[in-house]
């Protein structure tokens, strides 16, 4: 757990004195990413390297799973704190397994135990500790690089971890491949980790909650989905785009709007069969038709039922598509876009159905967060 | 065919026009006479590097450190300003800097390497002073992130990091410092600038190359040296030379 309590920064300049941050008070819980979000200059990385005092606090306090760290020894208090910087910074003169046994070396663990933390480490950012422990950072690509940078800062498994920029420098698609890498190495390490970033879609990928800071000040602090759905004001609005309810599409899985109530046809059901479990469920246009084993073969449309008879095994077309229900939005919109339809069987991670998605649904969903938000915003912002 | 040919030809020129220069230079006499002036060869040499290895490693001892200090944050602001009155110091000839330490120190040895010290002192200085301001600032955050205290920093990243610079700094320092050695003669410390003067005087060419081509190998040879020693010392990683 991570605890700012009116941390400033106040830098003298030949031109005055510039707050830099004001007064930042926030908590990240144990295990939590808290993205700093904010264009720049706004004071969220001034914010995140006071905690490791790079920058020297002004004032307020500083508090690491609940001990005040303002009477610890600057090099004690970083090296329980793992760094990541955009700029990466490995030592060029030392191998891959120097750079990341630099903590524990500095620590006094013996040698066996680092040169064993090492190849650990290596598993773990998925690289092969044969091939690379003994090479040196300018053999590397930046993607590469980054991933030992952040093995470094895990070495001595510091329960905090400061990350400024991680993966600004690297290309577009590597990005994202080193942010899924992360957030599934996240998932198992539980690190309570501040991340600085200026890319909304990045804080809306990692953040389990984002903090937009502007001219020095914390301005909100909420879960993104939350962020989204209710921008505290005009600013934060402006900032998260005029896209924003697309980008909640991110953030909420199928299984969140899955409808599990559904009728479905069997490959031995009459098409009269058929028509009438239409009309008992309301389908439109169309019923999903599944086997035995409860998994989604085909489906039988109203035109098709209304004026044929004969079996369903005989007269289903194929589906426009599945999701699974981890899915995200998103993806289920990409492919009733992309298919023309508006509902897709939702399966799970064996291939059975377990429900079905409706575009409706989806609309209503979203739809419920911003008229909530909207509801309880104090402004008269219902009028116009 | 053609090229092959050319090159075996003039393979053959090289090597009769070099048995001309010998069987002439035999047949005036000059070899002769240039091995007369061997065992004085002998022992300037030895006298010649001791003056080298005494205000080169001096200058070793205190430009290195000197960097060093200079190049702490906390000196930025005088260091630009007595890096100027160092390089100011090696715009007065090294002639003229042997004749000051002479009107101080008198004649002989100690003069000559405080003059020879000075003279080298530059170069090692300002390129240890170069490599560790030139070592970029996100290494530097990086090593003080994770926890490294400004000691550690200086010893684990920033000399192996500039040792690359420093040794150029070195390596230019000690060439010249041995082609400067000579000029020591002149306030009576001894060297292979006996010969070359002497030579020069006597109008004795064999006693002034007796003097100068030992000198002119010696120059290359520390060069040589110092380029393998860097080669070793430097850490893999910033060392151009073995990536």
């Amino acid at each position: 757990m991570i605890r700012l309590e009116n941390l400033t920064k106040i830098f003298e300049t030949q031109k005055g004195s510039v707050i830099a941050a004001d007064h930042i008070t926030m908590e990240v819980p144990s295990g939590e990413i808290c993205i700093l979000l904010g264009p720049s200059g706004c004071g969220k990385t001034t914010t995140l390297k006071m905690i490791n005092r790079i920058v020297p606090p002004t004032s307020g306090k500083v508090f690491i799973e609940g001990e005040d760290t303002s009477g610890m020894q600057t090099e004690d208090l970083r090296r329980n704190i793992g760094y990541v910087i955009q700029q990466i910074g490995l030592f060029p003169n030392m191998t891959i397994e120097e750079n990341i046994t630099a903590v524990p070396r500095l620590l006094g663990w013996d040698a066996k135990r680092y040169r064993e933390r090492a190849r650990e480490l290596m598993d773990v950012i998925a690289m092969d500790p044969n091939i690379y422990l003994n090479r040196y950072p300018s053999e590397l690509s930046g993607g590469q690089q980054q991933r030992i940078g952040v093995a470094r800062a895990l070495a001595a498994d510091p329960p905090v971890m400061l990350m400024d920029e991680p993966f600004g420098a690297i290309d577009p698609i590597n990005r994202a491949v080193i942010q899924d890498e992360f957030l599934k190495m996240q998932q198992a390490l539980k690190k309570t980790i501040l991340f600085v970033s200026h890319d909304i879609d990045e804080a809306i990928k990692m953040g389990d909650r984002i903090a937009i800071f502007r001219a020095g000040r914390l301005v909100q602090l909420s879960e993104p989905d939350d962020l989204l759905a209710a921008p505290k004001d005009e600013f934060v609005e402006s900032f998260l785009g005029d896209d924003r309810a697309l980008k909640r599409l991110n953030l909420v899985r199928v299984g969140d709007v899955v409808s599990s109530d559904i009728g479905t046809v069997n490959p031995g059901d009459t098409l009269a069969t058929a028509l009438k479990r239409m009309d008992e469920y309301g389908y439109q246009l169309s019923i999903l038709m599944v086997n035995e084993q409860n998994e989604p073969v085909g489906m039988v449309p109203r035109s098709v039922a209304s004026l044929t008879r004969g079996y369903c095994r005989d007269h289903f077309q194929p589906l426009p598509g599945t999701i699974h229900m981890g899915d995200s939005l998103r993806k289920a919109t990409s492919i009733m876009f992309a298919e023309d339809t508006t509902w897709l069987p939702c399966i799970d991670d064996n291939g059975k159905v377990c429900g079905q998605i409706t575009q409706r649904a989806m609309t209503r969903h979203l739809g419920a967060r911003f008229r909530a938000a909207a509801r309880t915003a104090t402004a008269p912002a219902t009028g116009a | 065919m053609l090229a092959s040919m050319l090159q075996r030809f003039g393979r053959i020129m090289v090597l009769a026009a070099v048995f001309a220069a010998g069987a002439w230079t035999y047949a005036t006499g000059f070899i002769d006479e240039f091995l007369w002036h061997w065992p004085d060869v002998q022992y300037l040499t030895m006298q010649h590097l001791w003056l080298t290895a005494m205000s080169g490693s001096l200058a070793i001892a205190v430009g290195i450190p000197l960097g060093i200090v200079l190049s702490r944050p906390s000196m930025a602001r005088v260091a630009e300003s007595i890096m100027q009155v160092l390089n100011v110091g090696t715009t007065i000839p090294t002639l003229a800097v042997l004749a000051l330490s002479m009107s101080f120190l008198g004649i002989g040895t100690t003069p000559a390497v405080f003059g020879l010290f000075v003279a080298t002192l530059l170069p090692i200085t300002r390129n240890t002073f170069a490599g560790l301001t030139g070592i970029s600032p996100a290494l530097l955050e990086a090593a003080a992130g994770i926890g490294m205290s400004p000691t550690q920093r200086l010893f684990r990243v920033e000399l192996p990091n500039a040792l690359y610079v420093i040794f150029a700094g070195i390596r230019t320092a000690l060439t010249i410092n041995v082609g400067t050695v000579p000029l020591a003669f002149l306030i009576g410390a001894g060297g292979l600038g006996e010969l070359i003067f002497t030579g020069i005087d006597l109008f004795d060419p064999a006693m002034m190359l007796a003097g100068a081509i030992p000198t002119a190998m010696l120059a290359i040879a520390v060069d040589a040296l110092i380029a393998v020693i860097a080669f070793l010392v430097v850490p893999r990683g910033v060392n151009p030379n073995r990536a």
